[in-house]
């Protein structure tokens, strides 16, 4: 079983008849964090979102294979029981549930799926009491509708904390820095950092070069007009921040 | 409707009951029993009744509930809310062993049939006074009403214990019953209105409160009927200076049920409407509220959430007046309802009548599906769609729910509600 977490083959995909994924190649492997950067409207969180099961997008062309298997066969529900999981960019506020009986839900969902039996509701209460801390969470949080009346930090640092209770193997990230002061930032990339493992593997999707400051990438993608136009290592990132994204466009034109 | 064609007994009962009554009332009672004769259960020609039409009610003729109908007490206690006093009402009639009247003292609480022959006083001065509608129910209630509860609180009193005035229908026979609330300046009680039972029946219910200065009422409705009852239930409220009203209603039972909810504000009032149709199987849920700023410096809230799946039906008609001189009045309404099958059918009307030029007033309507991107959301978590759905909808419900101050009521509403989501375990609720 040597087969890549991700790998995705010539994707292409549409929205409203309209192409904004246009061939994209990529391959994870586990223990690596890609980064995808580009500038808005280049396609990349529809990435995110397609490979997590969105719908509304039409998959015209290419594959996808998460761990050998056929990722865009799969239900959204069954992906996430098999270790996928989005961080949103926009998480959604659920009035009326609170926060600890959606993650309960959600983990013991993931359990009931691996054949495992329902996680003890004590243990429950400690493990994510413990990653709160980790995500400097106050506990009330946990009593509160799910994300409603939430900053925009708390909202993202409640998806990181849902990650750290799920520990998904395929982490996609959309944009989890957008909106997030450098306090928050930092606490975030903790939190990601701790989930950092050889089992496991990251996709973030930033607009931003500072997320990867605190979240070291081993590859980073250039996203341009629905595809990669560029991949290397860190120091792709930096170029980005000091070329900013013109170049892009100039490199598009010169395509053209 | 113009029928003049013989009515099933009601002026026969209409006498019987004048015939123990002070000329006064005897003489509102037949009065309004010649308007009902004449004109009936209202048309859905009238504005008001477009989107309600209770021809149904008309044709079926009910007779009236003269005696109560037999009782499984056991039934009953499983009804009534711990920590509560009980009024219990079979078919419109008072049960004394299942009742906590109080008589004495600060505290009136008792049958309205019985008051109105011990107490004349107190409905000489006050019944029909917070009334400023009139229609064929209102007629049909006021010449025939017996049974019904009478709270009068005097000024500054509180009671410790909500009040529940459980109605019971056991018949299919029409049950007018009438309520009257006199809280005096700065008086506080809870008051649970609960509807069951129902065989194919018509509860004909009219409420009246007066809320002197500074007093405070919190009244909740909870209309849980038999798929074949029929439902219909006035509420009309005169506020004095600052006071507080509040209502939250539960409109989840019945065949064809109509509530109607009248508010008039004074200065410096607070009224707040909030409420939950479920329009299920081929029910037919009709809210019809009315909010009079009448003084300055009032502020009214209302939330209205409707489910409507099925063949189910739900009306909403909220209208907010703002009288001339009811400045610097801070108004907003809201309705939210979920469309979620083909049959299913929502009508919502919000109506804004502004008079005076400094006031602040909102109104939302919004009638959609559940929201995809929240389905998305728990779907990502591991949730399966019908679990994800069935959790929207809970959240939706429960948000009303747990805005309930009576523990017991929020128990309550659980046990009835929960179990409608299989999808979901609820034995922690969320």
């Amino acid at each position: 079983m040597n087969n890549p977490l991700l790998k995705i083959e010539n994707l292409h995909a549409s929205i409203e008849g309209k192409e904004i994924l246009k061939g994209i190649d990529l391959t994870l492997d586990c223990g690596q964090v890609h980064a995808i950067m580009g500038p808005n409207g280049s396609g990349k969180s529809t990435l995110a979102n397609v490979l997590a099961g969105r719908e509304g997008y039409e998959i015209t062309a290419g594959r996808a294979w998460y761990r050998g298997r056929d990722l865009l066969a799969m239900a959204p529900e069954e992906r996430a029981r098999e270790g996928v999981f989005l961080a949103f960019q926009y998480p959604v506020e659920i009035p009326g549930v609170s926060n600890i009986y959606f993650l309960k839900a959600a983990l013991n969902a993931i359990r009931k799926h691996r054949g495992e039996p329902e996680v003890d509701a004590m243990d429950f209460i400690l493990l994510v009491k413990e990653k709160m801390k980790t995500m400097r969470m106050d506990e009330q949080f946990l009593y509160r509708a799910i994300n409603e009346g939430f900053s925009g930090g708390e909202k993202k640092r409640n998806e990181i904390l849902q990650m750290m209770v799920l520990e998904p193997t395929l982490c996609l990230l959309d944009e989890i820095d957008s909106g997030l002061d450098i306090d928050a930032l930092k606490v975030v990339a903790e939190g990601i950092e701790t989930l950092r493992s050889p089992n496991r593997g990251f996709l973030m999707v930033t607009h931003y070069q500072r997320l990867l400051d605190y979240v070291r990438p081993d590859v980073v993608h250039v996203f341009a007009d629905g595809r990669i136009v560029k991949s290397g290592g860190p120091e792709l990132a930096r170029e980005l921040e000091k070329k900013g994204y013109g170049w892009i466009e100039r490199y598009l034109e010169d395509r053209a | 409707m113009t029928q003049t064609a013989e009515r099933p007994g009601y002026r026969r009962h209409t006498e019987s009951l004048a015939a123990q009554e002070p000329a006064w009332l005897a003489g509102i009672r037949r009065q309004a029993l010649e308007k009902f004769e004449r004109g009936g259960f209202p048309s859905p020609r009238e504005e008001a009744w477009k989107y309600t039409n209770v021809s149904a009610i008309e044709r079926k003729r009910f007779t009236i509930a003269a005696e109560p109908g037999g009782i499984d007490g056991e039934h009953i206690r499983s009804l009534l809310l711990p920590e509560c006093w009980h009024l219990v009402l079979i078919d419109g009639h008072f049960q004394r062993d299942l009742s906590h009247p109080a008589l004495a003292g600060d505290v009136v609480l008792c049958d309205l049939g019985a008051a109105r022959l011990r107490h004349p006083e107190l409905l000489a001065e006050n019944l029909g006074r917070a009334v400023d509608v009139d229609h064929g129910f209102l007629d049909f209630n006021t010449a025939l009403f017996h049974g019904g509860a009478l709270i009068r609180l005097k000024p500054g009193t509180r009671l410790p214990h909500p009040i529940q005035i459980l109605h019971l229908q056991t018949q299919a026979a029409a049950i007018p019953t009438r309520h009257l609330m006199v809280l005096e300046a700065g008086a506080e009680a809870t008051v649970i209105e609960s509807y069951t039972g129902g065989e194919g029946g018509l509860t004909a219910h009219v409420t009246e409160v007066l809320l002197g200065e500074n007093a405070r009422l919190r009244h909740f409705k909870i209309q849980e009927e038999h798929a074949r009852a029929h439902h219909f239930g006035g509420l009309y409220v005169r506020q004095s200076a600052g006071s507080d009203f509040t209502q939250t209603q539960f409109a989840l039972g019945g065949f064809l049920s109509r509530s109607e909810i009248h508010v008039r504000l004074a200065e410096n009032c607070r009224a707040t409407l909030d409420g939950l149709h479920w329009a299920d199987g081929r029910r037919h849920l009709d809210s019809h509220t009315r909010l009079i700023h009448a003084g300055p410096h009032g502020v009214s809230r209302e939330t209205y959430k409707t489910i409507a799946e099925e063949r189910g039906r739900s009306v909403f008609q909220g209208r907010i007046v703002v009288e001339p001189g009811a400045q610097k009045t801070d108004a907003a309404m809201n309705n939210r309802n979920l469309l979620l099958s083909d049959d299913a059918e929502v009508d919502s009307k919000p109506q804004l009548e502004i008079y005076a030029d400094d006031v602040k007033c909102a109104h939302g309507v919004t009638i959609g599906q559940l929201d995809p991107d929240a389905l998305f959301y728990l779907e990502t978590r591991g949730i399966d769609a019908e679990a994800a759905r069935q959790l929207l909808l809970y959240g939706f419900v429960n948000e009303l729910i747990e805005a309930v101050e009576v523990e017991p009521l929020r128990r309550y509403l659980h046990g009835r509600l929960d179990r409608r989501f299989q999808a979901i375990d609820l034995e922690e609720n969320p």
